[in-house]
């Protein structure tokens, strides 16, 4: 990359401007927040189309943005499978079939719902690991924004962590869940509007879509050591007949169940980062279309960041074009770095900033999201539970856990910050520990959709289904690696019993084990063992014991249920043109 | 909770169209600057796009307030 790259003072105006905003909101919130319910639950008062928003904001991190576009140059087209096949089916599900258990059941938590559902220890288990994995990946995201504008921009790596840091600190102290859910609604619009003009200009640049699948076309048949189709990259099922015929090395059967159902629902539908926008909302039927109306945005993100990371495949070899990526080794780019590399190819002094501050909004939606779910964990199911249960006396308690809460908001940036520098010193180190612990989603709702479903299912089976999955994902993680992986982290640290083509492949397969693991010892161990919940515990949280939603007092548009159809009809709408 | 969001968010893309729309009148002239973005005056059309979606939030969040108040 070239170090001819510098900010204008117009660039920087734009950024302070939405520094501004972003704490503003923050300061207006402040006087609303008198209990904990106000700071950790957002008082159940938001609109759905905030916090469905809020949603879709809060999964489109730095490391998304990052990752995808760089994904984009990597596997073209196919990287919309995270984007359809693997996000619309378990969102709409989490809405149809999962939210009025959750929010029904006013639980204030994932863990908490497994309390209610099944006992203390299975909360514990998630509590705890769900906190450990929130604070990794919020340090792990500060830690490659800071790299990011550092490398590029020439920003101290310190200044520009402790800064952007301090900003997401002050605005969650302030305002708690509403603030992180209000300002995630405006950096959605940042993020949109800032990167829309890269998707413009490099269209237009390389002739629109018909362009871009023509020059495509001798790239991609020319990549060594594989014989990919000309249009492999601009399509997303046509070639996944076979693993090798394209790029992420899975076939459209792995695809559709490691990706579209186990990773998948077992991130949508568990995950409390992306459950506790929806539980903020102000109604059973805004929490149930909370998923559904962020699942629109989501589906469109696609053009919005892998288009462009499409184009750069084409710009890095096209002669004349100035577009160049830093190298890992000769003729292996660094990806991460494809996005700002088209900030800076296309945008002048003013959008500029414009697009950075997109960045930055990526990486404070993200935080701020890792931030407030990490608060209210610690908060009702670490300390209350564990620590100082509640009194009895309301208000005192309130006040309490309002205080916890906020110093539970500081602790949380601190280790976070910690967890920045550990990856910057163990890089590899860190990227495991995020592996292994994104290993518990998969099993979690495995035990979290059988306790929905089937209320013979028990505490006992499933914590130990829980536990084993968890174990047997470590064990199949140690066991296999992905072919060329020339580190420990990627697998194979026990023995080498199998390899996969690529770490795609062997993730999707992890997670189908542990997700099976889990299935099949908790429904054999709820069968020998006692359920000691009588029916009447069970009610609202399990869905033959429920009374069913009516929204019929809504008109007919509002209802969840045309939401749903609209939302899976555009999905194969856009599916079968990206066929 | 408390606040409309419609309102800060349609306040700062307002301020910010305005500033770059502004930008953008002044550099029109200036080919060096805009070589990148293919001679499109990028600055003008997403400064006047922001003008438009910033009004657009805030005139939502005046009528809002309107329906409220009655």
């Amino acid at each position: 990359m070239g170090t001819n790259f510098s900010l204008d003072w117009i660039d920087y105006l734009v950024m302070v401007i939405y520094f501004l905003f972003v704490l503003g909101i923050g300061w207006a919130l402040k006087r609303y927040m008198k209990d904990a319910n106000a700071f950790l639950e957002a008082g159940r008062s938001m609109p759905a189309w905030v916090a469905g928003l809020a949603f879709i904001s809060t999964n489109l991190g730095a490391l998304e943005v990052m990752g995808m576009t760089g994904s984009g140059a990597k596997y073209g087209m196919l990287t919309t499978h995270f984007y359809w096949i693997g996000a619309i089916p378990a969102m709409v599900f989490l809405a149809m079939f999962m939210m009025p258990f959750y929010y029904g059941s006013k639980a204030r938590s994932v863990p908490e719902y497994l309390k209610l559902r099944y006992d203390e220890k299975t909360r514990g288990l998630n509590a705890i690991l769900f906190a450990i994995m929130t604070i990794l990946a919020s340090g792990i995201s500060m830690y490659a924004l800071a790299i990011l504008m550092e490398k590029v921009l020439g920003w101290n790596f310190h200044i520009s962590l402790i800064l952007s840091a301090a900003i997401v600190l002050a605005y969650t102290y302030l305002g708690g869940l509403s603030s992180a859910i209000y300002n995630e609604v405006l950096q959605f619009f940042i993020i949109v509007i800032g990167l829309l003009p890269i998707v413009i200009l490099s269209l237009k640049d390389l002739g629109g879509w018909s362009g871009l699948q023509h020059q495509l076309a001798p790239i991609v048949s020319n990549i060594p050591g594989h014989h990919y189709a000309p249009d492999t990259w601009t399509t997303t099922w046509k070639h996944t007949g076979t693993a090798t015929a394209n790029p992420l090395g899975v076939a459209w059967y792995g695809i559709f169940a490691g990706l579209g159902f186990v990773l998948s629902f077992g991130y949508w539908c568990t995950n409390f980062l992306i459950v506790q926008r929806a539980m903020s909302a102000k109604s059973s039927t805004a929490a149930r279309n909370t998923p559904l109306i962020g699942a629109i945005p989501k589906m469109f993100i696609p053009f919005l960041i892998i288009v462009p990371g499409i184009a750069a495949l084409v710009l890095l070899n096209k002669q004349g074009s100035g577009f160049s990526l830093p190298e890992i080794s000769p003729g292996h780019y660094n990806y991460d770095y494809t996005i700002i590399a088209l900030l800076k190819q296309y945008l002048p002094a003013g959008v500029l900033g414009l697009g950075i501050t997109a960045l930055l909004a990526s990486f404070m939606s993200g935080m701020a999201g890792n931030v407030s779910a990490f608060n209210t964990v610690w908060t009702y199911d670490i300390y209350q539970s564990y620590i100082r249960p509640v009194t009895g006396n309301k208000e005192a308690d309130e006040k309490h856990y309002l205080f916890v809460g906020r110093m539970a908001t500081i602790f949380g940036v601190i280790v976070s910050i910690a967890a920045a520098y550990l990856a910057s010193l163990f890089g590899n180190i860190m990227d495991f520990l995020q592996t292994i612990f994104s290993m518990i989603n998969a099993p979690l709702f495995a035990v979290i959709f059988l306790g929905m479903f089937w209320k013979r299912t028990t505490g006992h089976a499933a914590f130990t289904g829980l536990l084993a999955g968890f174990l047997v994902a470590l064990l199949h993680h140690g066991l296999t690696f992905p072919e060329g992986a020339d580190t420990l982290v990627k697998g194979g640290w026990i023995y080498h019993l199998h390899s996969y083509p690529v770490e795609m492949a062997q993730n999707f397969w992890t997670a189908i084990f542990a997700f099976s693991t889990s299935a099949l010892l908790t429904v054999g161990l709820s069968l020998v063992t006692r359920q000691k919940k009588s029916d009447g515990d069970l009610k609202g949280l399990v869905y033959s014991l429920t009374p069913k939603v009516k929204d019929k007092e809504v008109a007919w548009y509002q209802r969840s249920s045309t939401l749903a159809i609209v939302v899976l009809t555009i999905g194969v709408i856009l599916t079968v043109l990206f066929w | 909770m408390g606040i409309d969001i419609k309102f800060p968010i349609g306040l700062m893309f307002f301020i910010l169209g305005l500033i770059l729309t502004i930008f953008g009148l002044f550099t029109n002239s200036d080919a060096g600057l805009y070589h990148r973005s293919l001679g499109i005056n990028i600055n003008l059309w997403s400064g006047t796009g922001m003008l438009v979606f910033g009004s657009l939030m805030l005139w939502l969040a005046w009528r809002s307030r309107k329906t409220k108040s009655k």
